[in-house]
């Protein structure tokens, strides 16, 4: 089972990448998500945090533990800067 | 990019890669019952703090950006709605370079009476910088910095930098 990772702005700079797929397991979350994509992409280290996820086109809270299923839609969002 | 779009009865959103119509979105707003029209545009300035500023490139999460637009332009027709205010709204915002001069985001409100499609203007903007996933990078003659908007609360609070 997969899971659709989208990096936008710094994020996206930093990875190399617009775009990648993660497989998970039953137990992951968006937490061992992270763990997995900062070693894929250590990179993102120079984030420093200073982002959070969205779930399938809602915003998940700083830091928070969502578990993640098969054919969830992630992006790692920067601080946004529309208008 | 190519544009994408979401509409209700009342309101349209819409971003796009080619260059934004003030006229369109006046015209989506038009109604006989209508008796202001009020309009906001976001340009590029040609300046941040004293530093030349060249062009703004803008990259957009599509489908979450129009996804959050619906629920702003939702959020402002439900409450002119309760107060028996009728409104028409209209957003628009432009991905990829937007040169000096040029409008990044277009956004047109009418109303029975002008307090409604001023205050719609200025909020809709507000809750678009403080809301909908969309990145700005500004481009000076020597070198470039992602922006972030004082409105954007995503990593709490502000006292990170953010204000």
């Amino acid at each position: 089972m997969a899971v659709k990772i989208l990096f936008f702005a710094r994020s996206r700079e930093l990875a190399g990448v617009s775009e990648t797929s993660v497989a998970v397991q039953a137990a992951d979350t968006t937490e061992s998500l992270l763990s997995h994509l900062l070693e894929q992409f250590p990179a993102l280290k120079e984030l420093d945090g200073r982002f959070v996820f969205s779930l399938n086109h809602e915003y998940l809270e700083r830091g928070s533990v969502v578990p993640l299923k098969a054919g969830d839609e992630v992006a790692i969002i920067p601080p946004i800067s529309g208008g | 990019m190519e544009p994408a779009s979401i509409s209700g009865e009342q309101w349209a959103a819409r971003v796009s890669g080619e260059a934004l119509d003030l006229a369109q979105c006046m015209q989506f707003v038009e109604d006989p019952g209508a008796g202001a029209i009020s309009t906001f545009s976001g340009v590029t300035r040609n300046s941040f703090k004293g530093k030349a500023v060249v062009k703004l490139e803008y990259e957009c999460y599509t489908d979450m950006a129009l996804k959050k637009l619906k629920a702003r332009a939702q959020d402002v027709c439900e409450e002119c709605c309760q107060k028996h205010a009728i409104i028409r709204l209209a957003v628009a915002h432009r991905v990829g370079e937007v040169w000096v001069g040029q409008p990044s985001v277009l956004i047109a409100a009418s109303s029975a009476h002008r307090l409604e499609a001023i205050q719609a203007c200025h909020w809709v903007i507000d809750a678009l910088k403080a809301t909908v996933p969309i990145w700005k990078k500004e481009f000076f003659e020597d070198g470039s910095i992602w922006k972030e908007n004082a409105e954007c609360q995503l990593l709490g609070n502000s006292s990170e930098g953010l204000a």
